[in-house]
């Protein structure tokens, strides 16, 4: 199967739907189709990690991400969130688009799930995680699950006020790390809080690559 | 929730639980959901399987075709071999059931085709 166009994939996920109600504590920015698509397109033509792949989603949310890799050909998607009425939205929108037989969705913390999920059962992870603006921390809580996981590459978007931080963590980990894109994010104003109609957070789409295993070869 | 899922998913995150694994599977509710079979993936696939979790599972929900305990050799070659497997790992959804815990029995419901492995304050760790 030839690879879908980037167009063709954006124009796949613009309208997925969103949440009515976003939960502040949860950092619940919806991925924009845009970004999504570009992140996943990345990821399939130069990386080549989403075709005929496990892919998993961590706080997968509308389930975009997960949705947009299926769509690539990802031959098994995981999405977690900790939240019901992400994971509901999730499922909705991946049988709106025809992928729910490649996509399962489940419910549990993402933080501890290295708990619930067997270690380096993925070859992707793809997310967009909390940016650990309202809960310290969260981040990098989510980065390291990511990294429990995956066997060969996590995609992941980190504020860029963070680089720092994330970048001594990859080392730390054993991981090399690579910014791939710097994004600007337009988070519409999603809560109460938000005075202007918009805010432009600067973001980074990292790359982290896990050390080769014998089973990856 | 597929099998494949199934053999992932353990219940460590339970106070007290030391390894959940496998999850204990009812199911009230399968229906088959036909998907493209690709070789390649699963013969990638099954090295990863827990093989006997993945029987047994078969077996609890009423799907036990004839594969067997052991996994046979040379299956990269037995296409009718990895077909089955294909079907049994990601073409049959519990859209209904529960997953308990080999340890505590603590039930973790699937509802429409979603687990909840989400816990109560007082049985975190």
């Amino acid at each position: 199967m030839a690879t879908m166009k980037l167009k063709k994939l954006q124009h796949a996920l613009e309208d997925i739907e969103t949440f009515e109600n976003p939960k502040i504590e949860l950092e619940q920015y919806t991925t924009s189709s845009h970004i999504a698509a570009c992140i996943l397109h990345t990821a399939e033509l130069v990386y080549n990690d989403i075709s005929g792949k496990c892919v998993a989603d961590l706080g997968c949310g509308s389930g975009v991400l997960s949705i947009g890799a299926a769509l690539l050909g990802a031959q098994y998607c995981a999405g977690f969130d900790i939240d019901p009425s992400a994971i509901s939205l999730s499922v909705e929108n991946a049988v709106d688009r025809d992928v729910l037989g490649q996509c399962d969705f489940i419910l549990c913390d993402v933080k501890k799930i290295d708990k619930n999920v067997r270690l380096k059962a993925f070859d992707t992870v793809i997310m967009n995680p909390p940016f650990g603006t309202r809960e310290r921390g969260a981040d990098l809580i989510f980065l390291k699950m990511a990294l429990s996981l995956a066997t060969r590459a996590v995609y992941s978007l980190h504020k860029t006020s963070t680089r720092k931080r994330i970048m001594s963590l990859a080392k730390e980990l054993d991981v090399s790390a690579k910014v791939i894109a710097e994004l600007r994010f337009d988070l519409p104003a999603s809560y109460k809080f938000h005075k202007q109609d918009s805010v432009d957070v600067q973001v980074d789409l990292i790359r982290f690559k896990l050390p080769l295993l014998d089973s990856n070869l | 929730m597929k099998l494949l899922t199934h053999n992932l998913l353990s219940s460590k995150s339970l106070k007290g639980v030391k390894v959940g694994y496998p999850l204990r599977i009812v199911a009230k509710d399968v229906k088959i959901n036909e998907s493209k079979f690709n070789k390649e993936f699963v013969k990638k696939i099954i090295p990863k399987l827990d093989w006997q979790v993945f029987i047994n599972a078969a077996v609890q929900i009423g799907h036990n075709n004839d594969l067997s305990d052991e996994l046979i050799d040379d299956y990269e070659n037995n296409d009718e071999f990895l077909k089955k497997v294909h079907h049994l790992l990601v073409e049959i959804e519990i859209i209904n059931g529960e997953l308990i815990c080999p340890e505590t029995d603590r039930v973790f419901p699937i509802s429409d085709g979603i687990p909840n492995l989400l816990l109560n304050v007082n049985e975190v760790p």
